[in-house]
Parts: structure tokens; C-alpha cells; sequence
């Protein structure tokens, strides 16, 4: 428990990160860094893009499996970590 | 979930069980090695075999069947809470949440998670990993790929009855497509044929956008480039009606039938005026007419394509293509049935001078006329099985004409953006892209689009698409590769560099011709004038073709005997030692 929190922190601090969003495989949003209604909205979008990504890696290689997803924007970046589980979905602004 | 497939049968479907059992060996067949059957042989060593360890691959495309697709929205509002648990009531949303975190799985996975993503946020941080490098560069020429074009969607004829598609017209903003649709073969169409046209979106295929309903099929149709939700076309019974798609699909106004064409209305084009509401017609009947679209109960001005101008209509010429060109306003070419191009000026003063000239070009109606859209002094007529290029100042021929073809070309334009490329569909289904600083004996590209006739060509402005129409309603969309599309540097330079030397060397033949034939005449005059019974200008064919005949045996006589004499010489050197 205390390291889930740790690393989170950790995370957090890290140069740029604007929110962490925790997501279980329903779309429901477990923990959160930002307000509900952008935590709501980021949830349902990748909930959806993720099983879309996940899919279309399996159905050209049914032995591949999707391991990490960037969406790279004009603003920002946005990270996801799939598990069977859970999502962890990282915004940050990469510095350059 | 495992996904798995069970097979089950009844034991007693199998048929007869099959009982086993143990034999010793039994020898069936011995056959020995034969040694004399090695002299039918020869034996080659060393052996040169090349073998190479790959993979097999076969490629293999397969296309699937029509899939029609549907697109809509979903509103997504709050994740997937269980039944239980009212996502409103805040204590409970918090009571599961406290609940998942002290979950046993949650903690592992986060752990596993949160590295993984630390290693890719410090990733972002040390570099830009999508850095752009040698952004400023000069743009890479891009190596010259082959022009090719690829069919993006068909539109077909949802009807029964297939009829052709006879014009098309792009929406000014270019999402969508109109189409006539009529039978344009004589007496051909049948009595179930439908009447109606459509307008498609070009991304939805399955389903036209929206159908307009005419009193009599429809031969052409244009959307107004100035207001997109206006459309004219001209009727198979020669009348013109109005659209507004806002308004539906029957037409907001119909010409009435006394006061316009006897004869379908094969082409309708709008006018640049301040009012916006100009359309003018021409059909083949031989008259143009022109109309104020808000009052088509009769045509605001009439002309007859009367070569003698006169306004006769017996004598008048069928209009099959009609051309204006917004540069020029008061100048509109027309293109005949006949094979004569006719050019008018709108402004004149009296109806006889209407018609200032007529360029005489092709064998068969001229069924597609357009001037280049950036030199506007020349314009490409296509016609018979040949698409021709002219110069407005050349009356007597074409400047620039493609070899005759093996079928019947029927229509032609040039492309929006690049000045020497244009487009011409034929009989045969297909379609071609001819670039004159390229290649001017064939087309850059030459394509089959589909196995029946194609009747009607557009571009869209922007030069990358293209819409053909066929004989049985088909309309294909396709894409046309960037090289054909795109402006190059040197384009205008060079087009208009060809496009003077060939009409001077026009100019120089008509000067020529007109030298010979006055020479001739002055000649004729004068031997006139000295023998009077004499004929000299005047040789029948019988005279020339026994003229011709004494020339030819006199010329083989004397190279028969040419001959004869170079044998001669040979044989007398044959014993001269050459050193």
C-alpha cells in the first residue's frame, strides 16, 4: 500500500507530469491526481482506445500483446500502462 | 474463457467398427536395382545446383464482400460501476475505490506499472525522442514514381433499370457528387426507368445523400459554383429545372415546356453575373438559350446556330458542348453535332454577328469542349476518336491532336491544377491521362475502369480526384497520384513555350497554303487568259493516274537497266588481284 503511494509520488514529481489517472478495466477511475469531470472524460476515451490498440495488436499476432500506448499531441503526451487489470495513464508535457 | 470447439457424432454413425490385428510381415514387391538401365545415363560430376534457404511466400488479394457501415456517435458519461453502487452517492463511489486499493492484485500490478512508466517519463525528459531532424532542409525531390490512380468508391445506380450517367458535377466545396442519370440511347429507355438523379456523399456509397426528382430524366447538371445548395439541370424534354436541396427534392421551378429546347439539353452552364442566377443552355435543336433562374417561364435571350446567321432553325447546327469561361465573359464556345466548333460573342449587336467563327475539327459531334484553365486562348475539343487542342487566332486545323484511337472518345477536361495534364474517357471503359510535356504520342496513363462504356468525366478542383461515369450508372471515384496532380516548377513556361511554337507552325502551313493556292489561281488566270481551250488547272483523275502509271515505269525501267549495268563491272574485275 505504502509503495503504491510511494511510487506514485515518485511519479508525480517527475519533471512535467501534469495528472496520473488509475483506471480498472470497467472504465472506473481509482485514484486520480486531477479534477473528476477531465478524470471522467480521460477514463471513458482511453478505456476505449486501449481495448481498440489491444485488439488490433492480438488480431495481426494472436501471440503479441500491447505492452505500452503513447499518444503524442500538439500540447501534451499522454502515457498508457495496460495490465489485465488496470490502466495507469500518465499527462505529461515533455519538455524540450 | 477458452474458446473451444467441440465435435460430437454418434458412435454408431461411424459405420462398421474395424477390428485389428497382427500379421507378419508379408514382402509384396522387390525390386532390384538394374545396372543396365544406368547407360541411358550419363553421369555428370561436378553438379552445379542452386538452392536458396527462404521461405515460400505466395501473395494472394482477396476482396470482401460489400460491407455497409454505419457511423454514430456514443456519449460516454461515468465508468462502469457495478450494479450496486450508485455512481451519484459520493460515499460509496469512495467506499469501493478504498476497497480496490487495498486489493492484493492492485498493489503488484501498480508496482510493475509505475516503473515501466517512470522509465518512459524519464525517457521524455532526457530527449525529445520525436525530434525532428534536418528540418530545414529543402524538400527532397521526391523520386518520380510512376503515375498511377486508384479507385476509391462506386456509386451505382440503385434502380432496377441501369441508366447511363450523363454529367456529373462536384459541389464547389467538394464533399459531395451530382449525378444525371438518363438513357441517352434513341428510344431506348424503357417505360419502368426511373427519373430520378442523385447526389451522393463520397464517403457514404451504399446510399445516395439526396434525390432529385425531375419531371423527365435528367442529361445535365451543375451546381451553382456561387451558392453550393443550388443546382440547375436541363431535362431529356429540353426543360431546364431549378433545386434547392434545402428545399427537397422536387424542383423549386421548372421552365416551361413551349419555351424551351425541342431537343434534350445537353449542357447547362452558369454565368458569372451580379446576380448569381444566370444559367445558359444548349441543345440540339441548335438554339442556346440563356435564363434567369428565378423566372424560367421564358429564356431571357435565344441563339441560333446558324452558320449563314441567318437564325434559321432548319439549317441551325445541334449543340452537343458548350464552354464559358469566367476570364472571358462575353466570348462562349459551342460545340456541334456536326463537328464544328462555333465561337459566339454574347454582346454583339445584331444576332448576325453573333456568331464570329466556326473552327471546323472533327468527323462525329464534338462531344466535350474546355479551354485550358491557364492559358485560356487555347481549349481541347474531343470528338470522333481523337481529342484535339486549339488555338483561338487558328481557324483552319488543331495545333496539337492525339493519334486516332481504337474507340470512341466522349468526354475530356483538363486538370484544375496541373496545365498540360487532361482526362479523356472512351467507349472501351476506359480512362486516360494524357501529359503533353511528357509524352504526346500516348497517355501518361492509360486505365480500365470498368467493362462498359464511359460516358461523363469530372475533376474536382483540387486535381486529385475524379469521377467517370458509366453505361449502367455506375460513377467510380478515383485518386489520382501526386505527380500528375501536383504543379511543377517549369509547367507554365514549357506549356506555354509548346503552346506557341505550335501555333506558329500553324500559322506558318495556313500562310503557306495561302500562297499555293493564290499562286495557283494567278496561274490558272493567266493560262486562262493565253490558250482558252486549254485545261492545265484542271486534271481529272483518269489523267493523273495515267501520269503517275508512264512515271512509274519510266522511274523501274531505268533501274532495271541501272542495275543491269552495275553487274557488268563486277564480273570483268573478279580476276584483279585487289592488294
Amino acid at each position: 500500500m505504502a509503495e503504491v503511494e510511494e511510487t506514485l509520488k515518485r511519479i508525480q514529481s517527475q519533471n512535467g507530469v501534469q495528472g496520473i489517472i488509475i483506471v480498472n478495466t470497467e472504465g472506473i477511475p481509482i485514484k486520480t491526481t486531477l479534477d473528476n469531470a477531465s478524470t471522467v472524460q480521460y477514463a471513458g476515451l482511453i478505456h476505449q482506445l486501449v481495448m481498440k490498440a489491444r485488439s488490433t495488436v492480438r488480431d495481426i499476432d494472436p501471440q503479441n500483446d500491447l505492452t505500452f500506448l503513447r499518444v503524442r499531441s500538439k500540447k501534451n503526451e499522454i502515457m498508457i500502462a495496460p495490465d489485465k487489470d488496470y490502466f495507469l495513464i500518465v499527462i505529461q508535457n515533455p519538455s524540450d | 474463457m477458452e474458446i473451444v470447439h467441440v465435435y460430437t457424432r454418434l458412435r454408431g454413425e461411424f459405420g462398421r467398427q474395424c477390428l485389428f490385428s497382427d500379421r507378419p510381415a508379408e514382402l509384396l514387391v522387390d525390386v532390384p536395382p538394374d545396372p543396365r538401365l544406368a547407360q541411358d545415363f550419363i553421369q555428370k560430376n561436378p553438379r552445379d545446383q542452386a538452392l536458396q534457404a527462404c521461405r515460400d511466400m505466395s501473395e494472394h488479394q482477396v476482396n470482401t464482400e460489400r460491407f455497409e457501415s454505419d457511423s454514430c456517435g456514443i456519449n460516454h458519461v461515468e465508468g462502469g460501476w457495478p450494479k450496486d453502487i450508485n455512481p451519484q452517492e459520493m460515499e460509496q463511489t469512495i467506499r469501493y475505490r478504498k476497497k480496490v486499493e487495498k486489493d492484493e492484485s492492485y498493489v503488484n500490478s501498480l508496482l510493475t506499472l509505475g516503473s515501466v512508466m517512470e522509465h518512459c517519463i524519464r525517457q521524455n525528459n532526457a530527449v525529445d525522442i520525436y525530434q525532428e531532424y534536418f528540418e530545414d532542409e529543402d524538400e527532397v525531390e521526391e523520386s518520380p514514381e510512376p503515375p498511377s490512380a486508384k479507385t476509391i468508391n462506386v456509386f451505382r445506380d440503385p434502380n432496377e433499370v441501369k441508366r447511363t450517367v450523363s454529367c456529373l458535377s462536384w459541389h464547389p466545396d467538394g464533399g459531395k457528387l451530382a449525378a444525371a442519370y438518363s438513357c441517352l440511347q434513341f428510344q431506348r429507355s424503357s417505360r419502368d426507368m426511373s427519373l430520378d438523379s442523385y447526389i451522393w456523399d463520397i464517403e457514404n456509397p451504399n446510399r445516395p445523400e439526396l434525390t432529385l426528382k425531375p419531371a423527365s430524366p435528367l442529361v445535365c447538371l451543375e451546381y451553382n459554383p456561387k451558392d453550393s445548395h443550388t443546382l440547375v439541370g436541363g431535362a431529356y424534354n429540353g426543360q431546364i429545372a431549378y433545386w434547392d436541396t434545402r428545399r427537397g427534392s422536387q424542383p423549386v421551378e421548372t421552365s416551361s415546356v413551349e419555351q424551351s429546347h425541342r431537343d434534350p439539353v445537353y449542357k447547362i452552364i452558369w454565368l458569372q453575373s451580379k446576380t448569381g442566377t444566370d444559367v445558359f443552355s444548349a441543345s440540339t435543336d441548335g438554339q442556346v438559350l440563356w435564363w434567369d433562374v428565378r423566372r424560367l417561364s421564358e429564356p431571357t435571350e435565344r441563339l441560333v446556330l446558324d452558320l449563314s446567321r441567318e437564325g434559321n432553325l432548319d439549317r441551325a447546327l445541334g449543340a452537343v458542348s458548350l464552354e464559358f469561361e469566367s476570364t472571358m465573359p462575353t466570348k462562349f464556345l459551342v460545340g456541334t453535332e456536326q463537328g464544328v466548333v462555333v465561337s459566339c460573342n454574347r454582346k454583339a449587336k445584331t444576332p448576325a454577328e453573333k456568331i464570329v467563327c466556326s473552327y471546323d475539327g472533327h468527323h462525329g459531334p464534338v462531344y466535350a469542349l474546355q479551354r485550358n484553365p491557364f492559358f485560356p486562348k487555347n481549349f481541347l475539343t474531343v470528338g470522333d476518336w481523337t481529342a484535339r487542342i486549339w488555338s483561338e487566332d487558328i481557324r483552319d486545323s488543331a495545333i496539337m491532336w492525339t493519334k486516332y484511337q481504337t474507340s470512341y472518345l466522349m468526354d475530356a477536361c483538363w486538370s484544375p491544377v496541373r496545365p498540360s495534364v487532361f482526362f479523356t474517357v472512351k467507349m472501351d471503359g476506359v480512362l486516360d491521362v494524357w501529359d503533353i510535356l511528357f509524352k504526346q504520342n500516348d497517355p501518361t496513363l492509360s486505365l480500365k475502369v470498368c467493362d462498359e462504356a464511359l460516358y461523363s468525366l469530372r475533376l474536382q478542383d483540387n486535381g486529385r480526384l475524379v469521377a467517370c461515369g458509366s453505361q449502367q450508372g455506375g460513377a467510380t471515384l478515383l485518386e489520382i497520384s501526386s505527380g500528375l496532380s501536383t504543379l511543377q516548377k517549369n509547367d507554365k513556361s514549357l506549356l506555354a513555350a509548346m503552346f506557341e511554337r505550335e501555333t506558329k507552325r500553324e500559322k506558318v502551313l495556313e500562310a503557306r497554303q495561302r500562297e499555293i493556292r493564290l499562286k495557283e489561281r494567278s496561274r490558272s488566270e493567266q493560262s486562262r487568259e493565253g490558250e482558252p481551250g486549254r485545261e492545265d488547272a484542271d486534271h481529272g483523275p483518269d489523267q493523273l493516274i495515267a501520269k503517275a502509271q508512264e512515271d512509274f515505269y519510266v522511274v523501274t525501267e531505268m533501274e532495271r537497266r541501272r542495275r543491269d549495268a552495275n553487274q557488268q563491272p563486277p564480273t570483268e574485275l573478279e580476276d584483279v588481284d585487289v592488294t
